[in-house]
């Protein structure tokens, strides 16, 4: 059942969608606002995942302190991105585990944070996506959202509910695409290995646009097919979801 | 073995270069995650069984010191000897002086990861000690002067051309124009060869998979039978193992035994699940006269009681491995230590260093999928996140990594100035970036020598959502 009063939804915007992307952001709070949910943007900068994944952990907790503290008047928690909700909700209670207050703090954010697909089917029951996009997708499971998240079919339900859109499953769908933050500039080769696998599985699919629920990962085989000449669109499933046809591909110009 | 850990994205760079090893690894990665993926699809009640191992193993390592004085006295009470080593010289010079009392000349080993650890053969040979490798795998890497590249297939990275071509090479002795194209060829040859070794081997040296607390028994798992023949015909068995291996009772040992195999092979059990308890007895009839066990700590015991303990639940399955896109595309030897795959990762910083091992944990995209299929639920990218903190606080982490997070942090830390900052840099990028993305960026060669760098849209969501809450 949804809640019966409009639930206060705090956006974490992600830094890569508040940079590179803010069409995700919008799409995020168009399919929100219809769910029912009052969404506010509190002021933000970076949920502390770079320095977290480079054991910098100072850092981390300074950045996790002022989101843990703007996000607190928020009843929900929710981001187009496993992978950075994936910190607030798992991460966020290791990092403090030996300070009981900002313990208690996180562990409270944790329990109310969630990713964008999942909120909106689980949570708050939402079932039929909003029609506007039209075309033939394949869908790549982030890893974060799959496996810290619980990220797997919520998606593709929504997506089923679009008439124009026809989902067709690559191979190893829930394979790593080889962008894992900083580990893509880190380790070059093998994440470039690792990626080309990848737009071999999305190519052989034949769907002319290839998304995904987190934009580092989409970012990455956006510029991988791009290098490789294929003429596939990449586009954020919140996109797809909001029925927003006109912003362009990931990586391609406007207009 | 000496560590090449520090070569990693050197031996990485090779590896994703080498026709033979792609070959090999693009079989490999289809293998034994579909056999798993089939044997635990039969067990209905293998996430229970997960659940319990690893409840048993971290019991038994929260009481590490009680079970192996208990498996001590039990291997006492049936006739053998327990040696403890600290480290791989300690180990090293106790299986030395077994085998120069014992004036040994040959000695037949069975498949050991641990003797690998320690650099055993090597210090064999030193001391002109001939030992032979008798798991098939093993036994074909000794001859190419290679060591393994997985933990459970060791030979994974070869295939059935290089093994025929290394045995006509070195088996000189046979009919050169003799049939080796099929792999039944060639384990026909090795056991041939491999006879005399069992039968004349002063020693037999085996690892354990498992010990049993409760009666002093050593477990060890093959396919091929070499085990049980390591450690019954010669006149001595020694054990080699990690101090971490043991559990309490022989039911817990069968507990893993379940586990092990479907995940490493996707077998519900090995072909020969070999018990050993003591020497040979006065009506049995056969087995070795001397029953050593050598108990190897190298580091295990600092690791318990700190939030790295969980590593020592491994039991050598390999799921983890098998199941890895980075070890998919590099392969074991891009490790350069003997635990590769993300086991590797988290185990060997405490094994051989965390300066010699950075790499390990830091090649990782923390995609959890080892994490999904660990029998015993290891938090892997939890321990090589870790170990990453380790590296940081050490400040062995590059100056470039280190002055990139110190700068990224000042502002990132101010949300208001990292605003006005970040939609400043953005509009200017987006103007850049009008064809929609860069074929190169500036310090981003990382990225932009194999990828498109896409453009960003010219405003941040935040500045845009501002201007429209006050629109």
């Amino acid at each position: 059942m949804p809640p019966a009063n409009p639930p206060k939804v705090g956006l974490l915007v992600t830094c890569l969608v508040d940079l590179f992307r803010p069409s995700v952001g919008f799409a995020a709070v168009t399919l929100l606002e219809r769910a029912g949910c009052q969404v506010t943007v509190p002021s933000q900068s970076c949920c502390g995942q770079p320095a977290w994944n480079n054991g910098d952990r100072a850092t981390t907790e300074a950045l996790a302190r002022t989101m843990i503290q703007a996000f607190e008047g928020c009843d929900y928690v929710v981001a187009p991105s496993g992978s950075c909700s994936g910190m607030l909700h798992k991460h966020y209670p290791e990092l403090f585990r030996d300070d009981p207050a900002w313990a208690a703090r996180a562990t409270a954010l944790a329990d109310r944070t969630w990713e964008l697909t999942r909120f909106l089917t689980d949570i708050m029951g939402l079932d039929t996506a909003i029609p506007g996009f039209a075309g033939t997708v394949t869908y790549h499971d982030s890893c974060s959202g799959l496996r810290e998240m619980g990220v797997k079919d919520q998606p593709r339900r929504l997506l089923a509910s679009l008439p124009g859109v026809e989902l067709t499953e690559m191979p190893g769908a829930d394979v790593c695409c080889g962008f894992g933050g900083t580990f893509c500039v880190k380790y070059p080769d093998i994440s470039t290995h690792m990626v080309t696998e990848k737009v071999e599985a999305i190519v052989a699919t034949g769907a002319d646009t290839l998304l995904a629920g987190d934009l580092g990962c989409l970012m990455n085989m956006a510029g991988r097919l791009s290098r490789l000449g294929h003429d596939i669109d990449v586009r954020h499933v919140a996109e797809v979801l909001a029925g927003d046809p006109d912003t362009a591909p990931i990586g391609r110009a406007e207009g | 073995m000496q560590p090449h850990s520090a070569d990693f994205p050197a031996r990485a760079a090779d590896a994703l270069t080498d026709p033979e090893l792609r070959r090999a690894l693009t079989k490999f990665k289809t293998g034994f995650p579909v056999n798993r993926a089939r044997a635990v699809a039969n067990l209905p009640e293998f996430e229970a069984l997960r659940d319990a191992a690893k409840a048993v193993k971290d019991h038994t390592l929260s009481h590490l010191d009680h079970y192996l004085e208990a498996f001590e006295a039990r291997v006492r009470d049936s006739g053998g000897h327990v040696h403890w080593a600290r480290d791989a010289a300690e180990a090293r010079s106790i299986i030395l002086r077994l085998a120069t009392e014992r004036d040994a000349r040959l000695i037949a080993k069975g498949k050991s990861m641990v003797s690998e650890e320690i650099g055993l053969n090597a210090a064999l040979e030193a001391a002109g000690i001939k030992a032979v490798e008798t798991d098939l795998g093993e036994y074909i890497l000794q001859i190419r002067g290679e060591v393994p590249s997985h933990i459970v297939a060791p030979a994974l990275h070869l295939s059935k051309e290089q093994v025929a071509a290394d045995f006509r090479r070195t088996h000189t002795h046979l009919p050169p124009d003799r049939p080796l194209d099929q792999p039944t060829d060639l384990l026909a040859e090795a056991r041939g060869e491999l006879r005399d070794v069992f039968l004349n081997a002063d020693i037999g040296i085996t690892g354990a998979n498992f010990l049993v607390a409760e009666t002093g028994s050593t477990i060890i798992v093959t396919n091929e039978g070499n085990g049980d023949l390591t450690q019954t015909l010669p006149r001595c068995h020694i054990v080699l193992t990690g101090i971490e291996k043991v559990v309490p009772t022989l039911a817990d040992a069968t507990l893993m035994l379940r586990l092990l195999a479907r995940s490493a092979t996707g077998q519900e059990i090995t072909a020969y699940t070999t018990f050993s308890t003591g020497p040979r007895r006065a009506d049995d009839a056969d087995g070795p006269r001397e029953f050593h066990v050598v108990l190897l700590d190298n580091g295990r015991s600092a690791l318990l009681g700190t939030e790295m303990q969980e590593v020592l639940r491994c039991i050598r399955c390999g799921a983890c491995m098998n199941h890895c896109p980075v070890y998919h595309a590099v392969g074991g030897h891009a490790y350069g230590w003997v635990y590769p795959g993300p086991i590797g990762a988290a185990l060997d910083p405490a094994l051989i260093g965390v300066k010699e091992a950075r790499h390990l944990p830091n090649a990782s995209t923390f995609c959890g999928k080892c994490e999904s299929v660990c029998p015993v639920k290891i938090p892997l990218p939890k321990i090589m996140h870790r170990w990453r903190e380790v590296e940081f606080e050490k400040r062995l982490s590059p100056p470039s990594v280190r002055q990139g997070l110190w700068a990224w942090g000042l502002f990132a830390k101010r949300p208001r100035l990292y605003r006005l900052i970040t939609s400043i840099a953005m509009r200017v990028m987006g103007l850049m970036g009008k064809e929609g993305s860069f074929k190169s960026l500036p310090l981003a060669g990382g990225w932009t020598d194999t990828r498109d760098f896409p453009a960003p849209q010219g405003r941040t969501f935040q500045s845009m959502y501002k201007d429209r809450r006050h629109g």
